[in-house]
């Protein structure tokens, strides 16, 4: 090994620990829980804050009484011990007025918990999906549908290159809600159990396939809150953070109406007559989203979990049965059904696999557009 | 008569056995006491560096080291090997040698059962580490394990996990019986129930969680078994199944598991402060009563790991109640070991270091739990480096350091030499300072927001993840010194008469430094 190769060791560790992975603010002061920003929210930091303090208080007391012995009654101090081993009347007060103490700390907890605990609907009724490793979003109301994903660079995650502000707290596209209305959180997942956490909100609730969990919100200040998935999901588990953004009623309307535009244009595209080629390239974006956390961006998987698509017999040869992967999932595995996705998407993400890593050249090579995805749809007689 | 002739002749031939053999056709209880300390110590290595890994990974910002697949088989095998591997097997270890010792018995009840209890440990563990090197690697859900993700979602090497977990079940249950048969029928004349030395009564109330509740697990794991290889839907909400229903089974085994860990360290520690206080245990008969509460209450508190999975309110409101009345008895132990050192005659040797640790930093634990059991807090709190902090508070200086405190102060009747009280200072003095720096400043990390079983993680956590690391390697370094310390005693140093403590009491106290391997042939007289 030579001393010019240990150099640039030297320099790749030293730019790995101190230049690209150092934060770009010191944060030795985030000791805390903070207030959040609804009434619940700041009725759960008083509660901690009562709590604490109480135990603060108690393990003062205790030890006090502990490092007094160690100071006072040390064998150079105290050559003979006392003979004392019990006290009734002691033993009875140190039993009752923790059970006290407790009694005044579950008051206003179970208060709060049952506010906490309302489930009546809310102006807005938002369905929250947890998938293997990403949020998606069911406006109830207005029929909008989107997923929610990590938009940091891997890059950053690889200290390739600097950090950003909101390093693992940002996504491609946010929770939007009005400010000052009820808003309710119907909680589910697809696949494993996620867990939904906006800490701003006080919000914590498991999202587990085949139940519905509510919570709710009612938020006064517009702003953007970031909160993150907190039960383990599997690989990517701290890959999925969630982000809310809050926005005046005008605001909120005009964002509800944009979307639904958008959904519109996307069914226009499912008519579209495609090329290969336009498939291709829509589909390695969607590739990119929701396949290659397991497939990976060289078609291989993982060996032993992860089937690998290149080389396929079905990605090259069953252009059918590889419709009907997506559509359905696998029974038994980790592979879900993936046809909560749009027509043009599903079309352009079984094109780009069965024309990507040579799968072209060693199969059939056929392409699968938007119509067979909806022909695929259509009941069966 | 003839048994006194008959003792006589035991005493010549049945010293130990020479070579390997000795330790694999061993009945008697300090050769396996031996053993099951020795196995859990390898086994607190092997966890120890999956900690480092993951620690290391943690250092800052960014993926560095593993990739978090691997991430995730580092967090899942570091809890099971320290919890099954570590822990456990060390306080089965504990009362391999002193029960027997301590009620005046010539050895455990159930000798043969007792070298299989041990000898298929290291099978248990063979077949889970070996899962490392399986395809798909090794269990990834962590040590919890929920379903769906331990089961549709499972790496093929689940089956193994469940396996050894069956063998690790069978294990404990057996080591546990054994500990009842022996405490309820071997006990010498005059050794009357309230008359057990508390190490005893923290074995039995033990034994019996341990009884009831393995078989819940295993119960847990043959569903998992059956939902992967025979098509039933136990825990498949597709098929008509609850995944919850999972956690109930879980948790239900989960939260006395939890004071399996931490009831022999309880009595470890009124011996070791009754001794160098030198003055008599204040409250015997409350702390016997505080434990055996404790491990009642233990079957009705399981739903507070569970408070986001959308229990009814009814169910929050007793399961918060129900934990937060654990605090009482908890209250009442760390009381009592105060008042005793109250007014004592107090000395600081390595073994009194480390359980006055131990109470102080187990309070610390304690206090946090409370917390926990805070509803609308803990939806804060929950699956947060918080939860992380809690129970390594618990678990790190509390179980550990009790059992660490109990080798330091039985070696010496075990080996016959005295440690090195140096070094053994040194060693708490490192392991005290390397436990603290870690964890305590996970609480400020999950206080502001950094979930657990993170691989990664926001900027705003890198300070203290940084301190914690750092910590984490003075801890585990300084291990490396406890085994050195435990060796040099072992193999010479300065003999320990038999009395050993000044202030100690016990029946263990009155035999031979070392031990004899065979000892109370004849009940000793107790008043």
């Amino acid at each position: 090994m030579s001393l010019k190769y240990f150099h640039n060791l030297h320099l790749k560790i030293f730019s790995a620990l101190f230049v690209f992975a150092s934060p770009m603010h010191a944060d030795w002061f985030a000791l805390n829980m903070t207030r959040g920003v609804t009434d619940i929210s700041n009725e759960v930091f008083e509660l901690h804050m009562l709590i604490f303090w109480i135990c603060v208080v108690i393990g003062v007391v205790v030890f006090s009484v502990m490092f007094y012995s160690m100071y006072a009654h040390t064998k150079k101090k105290n050559p003979v011990a006392a003979s004392f081993h019990e006290n009734h009347k002691l033993e009875i007060a140190w039993t009752i007025v923790p059970f006290l103490i407790l009694i005044a700390m579950a008051v206003p907890a179970s208060k709060t918990l049952v506010k906490i605990y309302d489930d009546e609907a809310g102006d807005v009724n938002i369905q929250v999906t947890g998938y293997q490793w990403k949020w998606q979003y069911n406006y109830l109301e207005d029929d909008i549908s989107f997923f929610s994903n990590l938009s940091t660079d891997m890059d950053e995650i690889n200290n390739l290159v600097p950090k950003g502000e909101h390093y693992l707290q940002e996504v491609d596209e946010m929770v939007v809600i009005p400010a000052g209305k009820k808003v309710r959180f119907l909680i589910t997942a697809n696949d494993v159990i996620h867990s939904w956490w906006m800490p701003a909100f006080a919000i914590k609730q498991d999202a587990i396939p085949g139940f519905v969990n509510t919570a709710w919100t009612k938020v006064d200040k517009p702003g953007v809150y970031r909160g993150k998935c907190t039960e383990l999901c599997g690989k990517n588990h701290g890959f999925m953070p969630i982000v809310v953004k809050v926005v005046e009623q005008e605001e909120y309307n005009q964002w509800v109406d944009e979307k639904k535009q958008a959904a519109i244009k996307m069914a226009e595209l499912t008519t579209k007559d495609w090329t290969a080629q336009e498939l291709v390239e829509r589909g390695e974006s969607v590739y990119a989203v929701n396949c290659v956390a397991c497939h990976q961006t060289n078609g291989q998987g993982i060996p032993g979990i992860f089937p690998a698509l290149a080389g396929s017999d079905i990605v090259m040869n069953q252009k059918d049965k590889n419709i009907e992967i997506l559509m359905e999932g696998v029974q038994g595995a980790a592979m879900n059904s993936f046809s909560y996705l749009s027509e043009v998407e599903l079309a352009a993400v079984i094109t780009y696999t069965r024309q990507s890593w040579g799968n072209a050249e060693n199969g059939d090579g056929e392409i699968v557009v938007p119509k067979d995805i909806v022909d695929y749809k259509k009941p069966k007689i | 008569m003839s048994a006194v002739i008959e003792n006589h002749h035991d005493d010549h031939h049945h010293g130990p056995a020479k070579g390997l053999t000795r330790w694999l056709y061993t009945t008697n209880h300090k050769d396996i006491g031996t053993l099951y300390l020795w196995f859990s110590f390898a086994m607190f290595l092997i966890g120890g560096a999956m900690a480092l890994v993951i620690r290391a990974e943690l250092f800052q910002p960014g993926m560095q080291i593993v990739e978090p697949e691997f991430y995730n088989q580092m967090i899942t095998l570091h809890g099971l090997i320290m919890i099954f591997g570590g822990v456990m097997p060390a306080f089965v270890g504990l009362a391999n040698w002193l029960v027997p010792m301590m009620i005046g018995a010539p050895d455990m009840a159930l000798p043969r059962m007792n070298n299989l209890s041990f000898w298929i440990l290291p099978f248990a563990f063979f077949i889970l580490l070996s899962s490392l090197f399986m395809d798909g690697g090794a269990p990834n859900f962590g040590w919890t394990f929920y379903a769906p993700l331990s089961t549709t979602y499972a790496p093929p090497s689940v089956t193994f996990f469940i396996f050894s977990v069956h063998i690790m079940g069978a294990s404990s249950i057996m080591g546990a019986i054994n500990v009842v048969v022996t405490i309820m029928n071997m006990r010498a004349p005059g050794v009357t129930l309230m008359k057990m030395p508390l190490f005893v009564w923290s074995w039995l109330i033990t034994a019996y969680l341990l009884i009831a509740v393995m078989p819940v697990l295993a119960g847990a794991v043959t569903m998992m078994l059956m939902d992967i290889h025979f098509g039933t839907s136990f825990f498949n909400a597709a098929g008509g199944g609850d995944p919850v229903l999972f956690q109930h089974i879980f948790w239900f085994f989960g939260h006395p598991e939890v004071y399996i860990m931490i009831l022999p360290a309880f009595g470890i520690v009124s011996h070791i402060i009754e001794t160098f206080s030198r003055k008599q245990l204040f409250g015997y008969s409350s702390m016997v009563w505080a434990m055996l509460s404790i491990a009642i209450l233990s079957f009705v508190v399981w739903a507070h790991h569970m408070f986001t999975v959308g229990l009814p309110l009814a169910a929050e409101l007793f399961f918060m109640w129900a934990t937060m009345l654990i605090a009482v008895p908890t209250g009442v132990k760390v009381f009592n070991w105060v008042a005793t050192m109250f007014k004592g005659s107090l000395t600081f040797e390595t073994p009194m270091l480390f359980a006055i640790a131990f109470v102080v930093l187990f309070t610390i634990g304690g206090l946090s739990g409370l917390m926990l059991a805070i509803v609308p807090a803990d939806f804060q709190y929950h699956d947060t480096y918080f939860v992380v902090a809690h129970f390594h508070y618990v678990l790190v200086p509390g179980a550990i350091f009790s059992i660490m405190a109990a080798v330091y102060y039985w070696i010496p009747k075990w080996s016959g030499n005295m440690y090195d009280e140096r070094l053994g200072k040194l060693h708490f003095w490192l392991s005290f300072i390397g436990v603290n720096v870690t964890f305590f400043p996970q609480h400020f990390i999950g206080l502001a927001g950094m979930p657990r079983r993170y691989p990664d993680y926001a900027l705003q956590f890198a300070d203290w993840n940084m301190v914690s690391s750092v910590g984490a390697f003075l801890f585990g370094v300084s291990q490396i010194l406890f085994l050195f310390i435990v060796v040099k005693t072992v193999m010479g140093g300065k003999k320990a008469t038999d009395q050993v403590w000044e202030g100690a009491r016990g029946l263990e106290w009155t035999v031979a430094s070392p031990a004899p391997y065979h000892t109370f042939t004849t009940p000793p007289k107790v008043d």
